[in-house]
């Protein structure tokens, strides 16, 4: 297995002001690795402030770990060479939350497109470049004459996520960070977008990191799932496995906290679960003050990952009959 | 349209014609220091991101007073601070939080305060628009069912306003569709998912992510019209793929198709 992109025990903390003496751990020993030779879509789901966005941006080179490190095939992203930094920055492309906030209102929406070309070289002529750009609009299902030549305003929200999309499918890349690519997209659109995904994946073996806080869209395009609470990883494995049967007690109650769009009621049924306790945890379970499961033992140290499945590891004591995970889990 | 029933379009919109009938009485015919009187106390909101719908610079407590004293509701302070209590109470929070600003509670406690102060006159009605929309959907589990039991409580009605139909589905009882600014069906929301009359509720049903079966989702082709520019007949047809000749040129008007089953379309 050649690994791509890499994510070694990758620890992130962000402390307060000059007074503040306080400091959040927006990532507690992260490990994750992409593989290159199979390429998958990883989803990477929690609630607002489990560390996602901080993931997405260490995964980029854009900050750097405290501890731990980030790898792109073996170099550490914060000592690599000039060099293999273009390149990375080449392989390796990013799709941002918000199509409304990337693009600059004063240029046309050509500018996204035919800067990267410039900056990496990937055409000798004007109309190599036309060409390339045409290619990649149609793939993502944009009519290139009705597109280009116009302002990101005179484009919807759909429009402009799938000209992001595109951007990134112009470099060719080997990975795709998808930060919430659909959630400011409307809801008619988001299948279209969530299907260019997947077939980036299957027809020109892109790697997929999908992050998100929504479960259903990550049920349908992922693999592999990992389930952040807090900066830490609580359940990581095969989606079929964790969607219908979760074994955490957070990705129980994330799951059972899902309204789902079908006839049948199955909310409002079970006494809802305990309030969220604003209660700091320095060591120990972080979801011990929620959890409806929890011990004493959660509260002294913090638990690792257990695999209980061949494709499946839980952070939890109620399973610690399971082997310890050593090393980097997959 | 939830600021429409309350009479809280900002210009330059504005309320062209028809009546929002509260108890018998239009709202809309009633005098500015009328509707002032009828707002909280006969019909309340949740708004949508509660964040920013408190004072950051007032506590809890003196928002929900603000709006006791407001209505001219006379207490004594005792009696100010056992009503703050029972309020926080009934949506789930502990009597402290009366005492903190706005920045020292969580989104979801936020948005309880919200629901506190919306109930605080016992309202008829209240109508919620997007009142989870900014939350986990742990969090917007346990808001939700502190709204649907001071619903029950207060014995009022709730409009809910949204787009997560999930949501929808578990919570209300019947079930309006809007597309470019009309309603087109109108059912009990059980109906909606098993019998639905308009096509685009089929097809936005559809595009739904599921979480029971893989690759089950499809998007809707096409954009959504700018309001002030329709297309001509029924404003869906461009989308629609069962569209026939006469969806092209006569608008469709919002009938009931079968009992309790409102639906705006020449297919049924």
């Amino acid at each position: 297995m050649t690994t791509l992109l890499e994510a070694r025990h990758a620890t992130r903390l962000f402390r307060g002001g000059y007074f503040d003496r306080t400091s959040t751990l927006a990532l507690d020993d992260f490990s994750l690795a992409i593989d290159g030779d199979r390429p998958s879509i990883i989803a990477v789901v929690g609630e607002s402030g489990s560390g996602k966005t901080t993931l997405a941006r260490l995964l980029l080179g854009l900050t750097s770990p405290t501890q731990g490190q980030i790898l792109y095939k073996g170099q550490e992203l914060q000592t690599m060479s000039r060099a293999d930094w273009h390149a990375f920055r080449r392989d390796v492309q990013v799709i941002f939350q918000d199509p409304y906030g990337v693009y600059n209102p004063f240029y046309r929406i050509d500018h996204v497109l035919t800067t990267p070309i410039a900056k990496f070289g990937l055409a000798t002529s004007k109309a190599e470049a036309r060409a390339s750009i045409d290619n990649v609009l149609r793939a993502v299902g944009l009519r290139p004459e009705e597109t280009l030549g116009r302002f990101a305003h005179q484009l919807s929200g759909g429009q402009r996520q799938r000209i992001m999309v595109a951007r990134a499918l112009l470099l060719r890349p080997r990975v795709i960070l998808a930060d919430e690519p659909v959630s400011m997209v409307d809801a008619s659109l988001r299948a279209t977008i969530l299907a260019s995904l997947r077939t980036m994946n299957r027809d020109l073996g892109i790697s997929i990191v999908y992050i998100t806080h929504d479960l259903a869209t990550a049920y349908q395009i992922s693999n592999t799932i990992v389930v952040l609470y807090r900066g830490t990883v609580v359940e990581i494995g095969d989606v079929e496995l964790v969607v219908k049967r979760p074994q955490h007690p957070y990705t129980q109650l994330l799951l059972s906290s899902i309204p789902l769009a079908s006839p049948e009621r199955t909310w409002m049924i079970e006494p809802s679960a305990p309030v969220a306790t604003m209660e700091i945890i320095d060591h120990g379970c972080k979801f011990a003050g929620r959890c409806p499961s929890v011990a004493a033992s959660c509260r002294e140290a913090a638990p690792s990952l257990f695999q209980t499945d061949r494709d499946r590891a839980v952070a939890c004591y109620l399973y610690r009959g399971a082997p310890t995970v050593t090393g980097d889990h997959r | 349209m939830a600021l429409a029933i309350l009479r809280m379009i900002q210009p330059p919109g504005r309320i062209d014609g028809g009546e929002v009938r509260l108890d018998g009485v239009d709202l809309l015919s009633l005098g500015d220091e009328e509707i002032r009187r009828v707002r909280l106390a006969r019909i309340a909101l949740i708004p949508q991101g509660s964040m920013n719908a408190l004072n950051p610079v007032m506590r809890i407590k003196d928002q929900i007073i603000d709006a006791l004293r407001d209505h001219e509701i006379r207490m004594s302070t005792r009696e100010r601070d056992a009503r703050v209590r029972e309020l926080l109470e009934s949506v789930g929070l502990r009597s402290e939080v009366a005492e903190k600003f706005p920045h020292e509670l969580s989104g979801g406690m936020k948005q309880r305060a919200c629901i506190a102060i919306a109930i605080s006159l016992r309202p008829r009605v209240i109508v919620a628009d997007e009142p989870t929309s900014a939350l986990d959907v742990v969090v917007q589990k346990q808001v939700m069912e502190t709204l649907a039991r001071v619903q029950k409580d207060l014995g009022a009605s709730v409009i809910l306003v949204g787009h997560d139909m999930g949501l929808m589905a578990q919570f209300v009882d019947r079930l309006g569709i809007m597309y470019a600014g009309k309603l087109i069906e109108v059912s009990p929301v059980r109906q909606i998912f098993t019998r639905s009359l308009h096509p685009y509720t089929r097809m936005l049903i559809a595009s739904l992510p599921s979480l029971e079966q893989k690759g089950t989702f499809n998007g809707i082709p096409g954009l959504i019209p700018l309001l002030r520019d329709l297309p001509p007949g029924c404003a869906f047809h461009p989308r629609c793929p069962e569209a026939i000749d006469r969806c092209l040129t006569e608008q469709p008007v919002l009938r009931e198709v079968r009992p309790d089953g409102w639906g705006a379309c020449h297919l049924v």
